[in-house]
């Protein structure tokens, strides 16, 4: 059994506790030709110079300002669209729609930026109709006033379908008795939908907020790099790509380190604080608290 | 059937669902289509149409045998599919040896089992990765794009639930037959696991044939570069596909052509993935509820 963990360990050694280690580089005046043994140590340097940096600041504020919207306008969306399917009576309608739905989320970033371009991009074909017909076109790729909309939209477009999965398990589970019951004692839609379906989704809802919360510093990394260039940083910068920008593409890796290792931190914090939360509201949430079974 | 219970919907409401079903799947639909058609029409539709088709009344494949005739992109597919291929493979053995060794109560057992969920919590950041793989060598090697992403804690999470639900007795009796413990994942765990295997193979597959920032960060070289980098550079930033990256003249229309790049990396999702629809649900749900 040892043996079969091996191949396993070595991997997660090389390429993830190796790299955590590595982020000692965030303390260093790290030069590439010195190596991580002969760079010089300083301190935290790095970070008092993040904080005096107004490009880290702008990151950090695109990054909490895009997450948030991902969140608020995201988050309902699935909720909403599991609710109308799983009231479709017709079994045919409902195969076709999750089949259609569910696709997006398997498709790469990059394709999904190329189809919102290709659609809605200045030469996209939306606004060559809008031109046929003799309207200004309408810049929705590179309006950086948008760009959160945007950015909900292209998120929509490739998860709300596949997000829709665990709530759709969650309704089958619910007791059908429970409805019955109320629609005897006179429960109309509404009343059925707030008193028992609702309720029977919160152990799933937390769960997922709790997940999102934790992975809110990271969302979207290669669509937003992928929009950098046509939005402008000014807008499209978060956290991972100032990260990228400063350290391996500018060179000063030491700054994209610091910025890095703080964001991993706080995302971690984010992590445990929304967990710790959860048990407190009597929720499961995703890591079982010790003891408890 | 509709339960007795329940009444039926006024029509106010059934447009209301139609009308927001409807619009989901056609803002699905229509792009993916409009790619499509694009890509197998002529030049004279895409010249009538003002750029992009629904429907090609000429379809032709021009636009395919210019980009396969050579050169950059038939490279490109070369890589994505080798490094689909092997990465899968890779992946696939390491995590079921990992996720079959931490299903049962074994010396160590548990301290790798914090390790991998560890990892679930934590990302170690851009900048170390760089730097390790690059003290590894791999910079500009196409194991760069295959060894850091070889498991997946989600993945593992799937295969060890399910692991852990094979009846310990089975693997008792064949244990006093005198199997070995790899015997026994060889004979007995995996005919068990199969679906689940798939399932787990083709999410490792989409995601190694869907990295594209990997490639962007370890390689320069772009001979080596994947068909999701070629997709970013040539159309998404609109560089031209000029005639000797692509070895004919005189070139199609771009816009068949970049459409063309569209379709190639999406053909390959739209092949496997009615497989992955018909497991993939029971995957997530055993990762996500038992987990």
């Amino acid at each position: 059994m040892v043996l079969l963990m091996v191949p396993g360990v070595v991997f997660l050694l090389a390429f993830f506790y190796l790299p955590v280690l590595g982020n000692v580089v965030a303390f260093q005046d790290f030069q590439p030709y010195l190596g991580i043994m002969h760079s010089e140590w300083n301190g935290f340097t790095n970070f008092v110079n993040l904080y005096a940096n107004p490009d880290f600041w702008d990151a950090l504020r695109n990054t909490l300002i895009l997450a948030g919207a991902q969140l608020l306008l995201f988050f309902p969306i699935p909720i909403g669209l599991a609710l109308i399917v799983d009231s479709l009576v017709s079994n045919r309608v409902r195969r076709w729609f999750q089949t259609i739905a569910y696709l997006p989320h398997f498709l790469s970033w990059v394709l999904v930026v190329t189809l919102f371009q290709q659609s809605l991009g200045g030469a996209g074909f939306v606004n060559n109709l809008l031109r046929q017909a003799g309207l200004d076109p309408i810049p929705f790729m590179t309006n950086p006033d948008t760009f959160p909309l945007l950015v909900v939209a292209q998120l929509v477009w490739k998860d709300a379908g596949w997000a829709m999965i665990i709530f759709l398990a969650a309704l089958t589970t619910v007791d059908v008795s429970l409805y019955e019951a109320a629609a005897a004692d006179g429960a109309g839609r509404w009343r059925r939908l707030w008193h028992i379906t609702l309720p029977s989704l919160r152990t799933v809802i937390v769960l997922l907020l709790i997940l999102r919360i934790g992975d809110i510093l990271s969302v979207g990394f290669e669509q937003f790099i992928l929009q950098r260039d046509s939005v402008g940083p000014g807008a499209a910068e978060v956290l991972d790509t100032f990260t990228y920008y400063a350290g391996v593409v500018g060179g000063d890796w030491s700054s994209g380190a610091a910025a890095g290792l703080a964001k991993g931190v706080v995302g971690a914090l984010l992590l445990w604080g929304a967990n710790s939360l959860a048990h407190r509201l009597g929720e499961p949430g995703i890591f079982q608290r010790r003891g408890s079974s | 059937m509709r339960p007795i219970w329940k009444e039926s919907p006024s029509p106010a409401y059934q447009a209301i669902k139609a009308v927001v079903l409807g619009g989901f799947a056609l803002a699905i639909v229509v792009p993916i289509l409009v790619v499509v058609s694009t890509s197998l029409a002529s030049d004279q539709d895409i010249i009538d149409a003002g750029g992009y088709v629904l429907w090609p009344s000429h379809p032709t494949v021009k636009a395919y045998q210019t980009l396969f005739s050579g050169g950059l992109m038939g490279r490109a597919i070369m890589v994505s599919v080798f490094v689909t291929l092997v990465g899968t493979a890779i992946a696939l053995a390491v995590t079921i040896a990992l996720a079959y060794a931490t299903s049962r109560p074994v010396l160590f057992g548990r301290p790798v089992l914090l390790m991998v969920l560890f990892t679930l919590l934590f990302a170690p950041g851009i900048i170390p990765m760089f730097l390790v793989v690059k003290q590894f060598g791999l910079l500009d090697s196409l194991w760069s794009l295959i060894l850091p992403g070889a498991l997946g804690a989600f993945n593992f999470v799937v295969l060890r639930t399910f692991f852990m639900n094979v009846p310990g007795e089975l693997l008792e009796s064949a244990r006093i037959d005198g199997a070995s413990d790899f015997m026994i994942l060889r004979k007995i765990i995996m005919p068990l696991s199969k679906a689940v295997i798939a399932v787990v193979g083709l999410f490792y597959a989409v995601g190694f044939w869907n990295a594209f920032f990997n490639a962007l960060l370890y390689l320069n070289d772009t001979s080596k570069w994947p068909v999701q980098v070629i997709l970013r550079t040539y159309v998404l930033q609109g560089k031209s596909l000029s005639a000797d990256q692509l070895g004919v003249e005189p070139l199609p229309q771009p816009q068949s052509l970049q459409m063309a790049v569209v379709v190639v990396a999406l053909v390959p999702i739209a092949m496997v993935y009615p497989f992955l629809q018909r497991h993939f649900t029971k995957g997530v749900i055993t990762g996500a509820v038992k987990g």
